[in-house]
């Protein structure tokens, strides 16, 4: 906890003064899934262990934007609102189409929400995403926009061979925030911890990350989500059992287990947010994916603690409450678990194809 | 396709937008703003849900300059539900499934990439539907 310059204690929670939630959510995984024995089998002789079953490949016509779109399109029809309420269209992730031109806009564009809208990317590694949701939170309880869409969406690439190329997957959710009477979940406190950590980057024009090896565990990703997870639930007065569901960022099976485990929390509470066994690490929508599981089954009164994670390094938290509203929304667009059950299985060399690992030049 | 060609027709394209006509309540796509039932002005957009169903297709082997990425894939013409029949790609299934009155649903993928330093283009596509999968 942080302490003022006179020894108090900083009560850092994120609180806005005109209560907020989200009117509509939207998942999206692609089809096709590379499962981790064929990077065994290709790279190690099939020795070794395993961080997933498998991951979420985007066919050759998908990329961040088309994932984000798909997203917000499920997250409006749940919503069903008029688009041109919306003040604000924000993506994050870490693989926007173009270096220089918004994935934003192209969103906004067609969902309808263009021209009279605030747009942009934004960018923290694997927390792109719900840096999105925060912003928004403030956007509408200021009174600055009716309605602001947050997206976390990612085509996350491994180096071939790195321990990354089992989990390195791509998928997307997008959450409409909006005024607190329309919201099927409403959002009770959330709480952002970062600090300065060499853990994981990528510099420009590279293709692929790299990481700090031993870095990535213990002082980036097992650090900031407990300190985040801890400081929230503390300020609030609150502790694990408080909760019914919790969702933590997911870069393979073990991390998100283990952290809520450190946190206090049982495998019944996780195990549905827990998607990166079947889908991967989705980068930015992560967390927001295992978000998005929760409420296709949550019912009205449930409370969900999620917790993202990015490199370099930072977590934001969330602590959420389900509405009434939450039964009648959730039938309303394709649930996560179809876009997971909907699964098509290829090979190393067809990925290699889909992901343009082969240079025709 | 120019840079503004595709960009005047970016909304039929991102998202299935066409007409409705004012006078014989027909749905018209693509756009064309002359109704082509009743030959009376329509400039009413209409926003088509999506689904439709596949009408007849053929698999493409040998494609145009742009689309090599995508081979083999599947052309088809689609009978909209609100009655236009559309030509476009097909996605996230292979050759062999498709099938005349398999019914399908928009969205919205990479049509092509104008070389690695050019646009990329998006535009619709249709898919088996979701929840028949
Ligand atoms: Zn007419």
């Amino acid at each position: 906890m942080n302490h003022t310059k006179d020894g108090s204690v900083l009560n850092s929670l994120m609180r806005p003064s005109t209560p907020v939630g989200i009117v509509g959510y939207g998942a999206y995984v692609p089809r096709y899934r590379l499962p981790a024995t064929e990077v065994a089998r290709v790279w190690r002789g099939g020795e070794g262990g395993l961080p997933v079953t498998e991951k979420a490949v985007p066919g050759p016509d998908e990329d961040t934007l088309t994932i984000a779109l798909e997203a917000a399109r499920n997250a409006l029809a749940r919503a069903q609102i008029d688009p041109h309420l919306i003040g604000a269209v924000w993506v994050g992730s870490e693989s926007h189409p173009y270096a220089v031109k918004p994935t934003s806009t192209i969103v906004a564009e067609a969902i309808g929400a263009t021209p009279h809208t605030e747009a942009a990317d934004w960018q923290f590694a694997c927390k792109a995403g719900t840096e999105t949701i925060q912003a928004g939170m403030g956007f509408v309880a200021s009174g600055m926009a009716r309605y602001a869409l947050g997206i976390g969406a990612d085509t996350a690439q491994g180096r071939p061979g790195d321990a990354l190329e089992y989990t390195a997957a791509a998928g997307g959710a997008a959450y409409l925030i909006g005024p607190v009477d329309q919201s099927l979940a409403v959002f009770e406190a959330s709480f952002s911890y970062v600090t300065d950590t060499p853990d994981f980057w990528r510099r420009p024009y590279m293709h692929y990350p790299s990481h700090g090896q031993r870095f990535t565990g213990e002082p980036a990703y097992f650090h900031h989500v407990t300190s985040a997870g801890k400081h929230l639930m503390e300020q609030m007065g609150r502790t694990a059992a408080d909760f019914s569901y919790v969702v933590v960022h997911q870069p393979n099976a073990k991390f998100p287990q283990r952290a809520a485990k450190m946190l206090g929390f049982k495998p019944e509470q996780w195990a549905v947010g827990l998607l990166c066994p079947v889908v991967g690490n989705t980068y930015a929508g992560a967390s927001m994916l295992g978000l998005a599981a929760i409420l296709d089954q949550a019912q009205p009164g449930d409370t969900i603690l999620a917790i993202s994670f990015g490199s370099g390094a930072g977590s934001d938290a969330f602590a959420l409450r389900v509405t009434e509203l939450i039964t009648e929304r959730q039938g309303l667009a394709p649930k996560t678990a179809d876009y997971v059950a909907r699964r098509t299985v290829i090979d190393y060399a067809t990925y290699v194809r889909y992901r343009k690992k082969l240079s025709m030049q | 396709m120019g840079i503004a060609q595709n960009w005047r027709l970016r909304s039929q394209r991102y998202g299935l937008v066409g007409e409705v006509c004012d006078d014989c309540g027909e749905k018209i796509f693509p756009p064309r703003d002359v109704c082509p039932y009743c030959t009376q002005p329509a400039q009413t957009p209409f926003q088509f849900s999506g689904r439709g169903e596949v009408f007849s297709h053929t698999t493409i082997y040998n494609p145009p300059t742009g689309y090599e990425e995508f081979v083999p894939y599947t052309v088809a013409l689609v009978k909209l539900e609100e009655g236009p029949l559309v030509t476009a790609q097909l996605t996230d299934v292979d050759p062999e499934e498709v099938n005349i009155g398999q019914p399908v649903e928009m969205v919205t993928r990479k049509i092509r990439e104008d070389g690695p330093e050019g646009l990329i283009m998006y535009g619709y596509k249709f898919r088996p539907r979701l929840q028949e999968v």
